[in-house]
């Protein structure tokens, strides 16, 4: 697992060129530009499980939701920041992306660290030292773990009729 | 400690005596309202409607107005699936081509009230809190999930109060004062805020406090939200809502804010915004002699019968300048009958305005006044991103009804202060 650790407000352009906002929307077609002009070493070596680090504000910009569908399709475990845009927040959990509000983590995080997360206890340690953020609602982690907001809705779906 | 105004709604509608910002509820928003975005958004979970319907058709809303008429094989299209699929799950509250746009029509309706929570999946929803509501923008995989369960989550939002004191001068309005804030605090100055105004608001008309809610997001806000007072209350009575039907709510005097904001209206200009952002404001007068080719009076921000009227104060029996465009795009059929009777829109014809059907049209590039590389439009609507009026070479100019109609008058952006 590799942490990719970035500064204070990146926005949707450096997460996702607005070049090729009407011309890439499936995941595959994605994946290549991600982080095109921050870091053009992850689209190349990023792999399922990965997480990223950053400062405040992380996701800031337009509402394009190619970001979130992107680091969710390379397989991004969850992006620790300082603090999150508004839009981007909502449609990272909408598409099941883990986000976490950390800035002490942040702070204490230097590379070669390790990086061990628990989202259920509401635990991160870094390098040893352990760090507690508030626990997602167990609703929110259901979205998350069920791959966004419309596999849960079907599976809630498919619960509820179950039931009958 | 007191509760905020964002507070107090998601603390009554998740059923909780108190909640806190930062924290995270589920509930069932009063209303979902789509527009012509329904047939994507109903594509993404066909199957599913089909197994298991719509979780509470009368929730629902659908105003056709971002391409009326249709524009051209593709939009018709998307507007007869959303007919069928109006028809086939009893949505009630569904407007067609021609009633106006969806943000207008949802308060001139009735269909929200003070104190409903109201999401929509349309960024300017925040209109609402002209009339006490908590409403914002959606995306569309959230308005799917919505028709299917009736049900989503909120992260109750920071609040920023603003005050405001005494009124504005002749010929300034509630666009320039909107203006005004969103220059001073930036684009993203009330990111993800609960934004509620305080103060001298009295000399507000609901007219005036839809064009300020409605550019909420152009602040960043998640809404923008005046109390319940008596302007709400006459204007509810006029529309015929009974005053059992709703309950309003408003935030404690003890209630915390992330920041308090006051703005005194006496000395506020008019202002423009210039491309392409919004908040690149500045008063009308460093703008002084800048061409426009274009004016655009209307949209769901100053499209009412009260905007044309002070357009057509403005502009009395004069002309249009040769060489510019004024193009007349009313914010409802109900508002253009309005200013029918009262005479504005003929005068602004007789100068030389050409009307367009009650819509969204150009306002977002979509047909009828798209603009050529090279053009400059100065608009009442609330974006002037590039590209928004379909042509990435083209400039478009943010102004008050007053500023427009002056501009349109000489040619060139004009305080309406020195025409009249
Ligand atoms: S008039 Fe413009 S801003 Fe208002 S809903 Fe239509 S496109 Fe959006």
């Amino acid at each position: 697992m590799r942490i990719w650790c970035y500064g204070d407000d990146i926005n949707t352009d450096m997460l996702f060129p607005g070049k090729y906002t009407y011309t890439c929307s499936k995941p595959d077609e994605i994946k290549p530009h991600l982080l095109e002009d921050l870091d053009p070493e992850f689209a190349k070596s990023v792999q399922a499980g990965d997480i990223i680090i950053a400062g405040r504000n992380f996701g800031c910009g337009s509402s394009r939701e190619q970001p979130v569908v992107g680091l969710k399709a390379v397989g991004i475990q969850a992006v620790i920041a300082k603090s999150f845009a508004r839009i981007f927040y909502r449609a990272a959990i909408n598409q099941g992306l883990l986000l976490i509000e950390a800035p002490e983590a942040v702070d204490y995080y230097q590379p070669g660290m390790d990086v061990e997360l628990n989202p259920d206890v509401g635990r991160i340690r870094i390098g040893g030292q352990e760090f507690r953020f508030p626990k997602p609602p167990p609703e929110i982690l259901g979205i998350v773990e069920a791959g966004g907001l419309l596999e849960y809705t079907r599976r809630k779906l498919k619960e509820r009729t179950g039931r009958k | 400690m007191g509760m905020t105004f964002a507070e107090k709604i998601f603390a009554r509608k998740a059923g909780k005596s108190e909640v806190r910002a930062g924290e995270i509820v589920f509930c069932k928003p009063d209303r979902l309202l789509m527009h012509d975005n329904a047939a994507a958004i109903t594509d993404k979970v066909a199957k599913e409607l089909i197994e298991f319907g719509v979780a509470n058709p009368d929730q629902v809303v659908i105003v056709l107005d971002h391409t009326v008429p249709a524009v051209d094989e593709k939009t018709a299209a998307g507007h007869k699936k959303i007919r069928e699929f109006v028809q086939r799950y009893g949505i009630r509250h569904f407007y067609d081509v021609g009633t106006g746009v969806c943000h207008q029509v949802m308060v001139e309706k009735g269909l929200v009230l003070p104190g409903m929570l109201a999401v929509g999946s349309d960024s300017h929803t925040c209109s609402y809190g002209a009339v006490n509501a908590f409403a914002t923008g959606i995306d569309r995989t959230e308005a799917a999930a919505l028709l299917l369960t009736g049900e989503t989550w909120f992260k109750v939002p920071q609040s920023i109060r603003i005050h405001l004191r005494k009124r504005l001068p002749e010929l300034v309005t509630a666009k320039d004062l909107v203006l005004t804030i969103i220059g001073q605090i930036g684009a993203d100055g009330a990111d993800y805020c609960s934004v509620e105004f305080w103060g001298d608001i009295s000399y507000l008309t609901i007219d005036d406090r839809f064009t300020i809610a409605n550019m909420g997001v152009e602040m960043g806000a998640k809404n923008a939200v005046f109390p319940a007072d008596e302007i709400v209350k006459g204007f509810l009575t006029g529309i015929g809502v009974e005053r059992s039907q709703w309950q309003e709510v408003w935030a404690d005097p003890d209630a915390q804010y992330q920041q308090e904001l006051v703005f005194e209206l006496d000395r506020i200009v008019p202002m423009v915004a210039a491309p392409h952002k919004v908040d690149n404001v500045k008063p009308v007068n460093e703008f002084k002699g800048v061409e426009v080719q274009q004016c655009l009076l209307g949209t769901c921000t100053n499209g009412r019968a009260s905007d044309f009227a002070l357009a057509a104060q403005v502009i009395g029996r004069r002309k249009v300048a040769p060489g510019t465009r004024l193009l007349l795009l009313p914010a409802s059929r109900s508002e253009l009958e309005k200013a029918l009777d009262a005479g504005d829109i003929q005068t602004l014809i007789e100068a030389g305005g050409v009307l367009l059907p009650p819509g969204c049209g150009p306002c977002l590039g979509a047909h009828q006044g798209v603009l050529a590389p090279g053009e400059r439009c100065i608009s009442t609507a609330n974006r002037n991103f590039r590209g928004r009026m379909g042509c990435r070479e083209a400039e478009i100019y943010l102004a008050s009804p007053a500023t427009v109609a002056a501009s349109a008058l000489t040619g060139k952006i004009t305080d309406p202060r020195e025409v009249l």
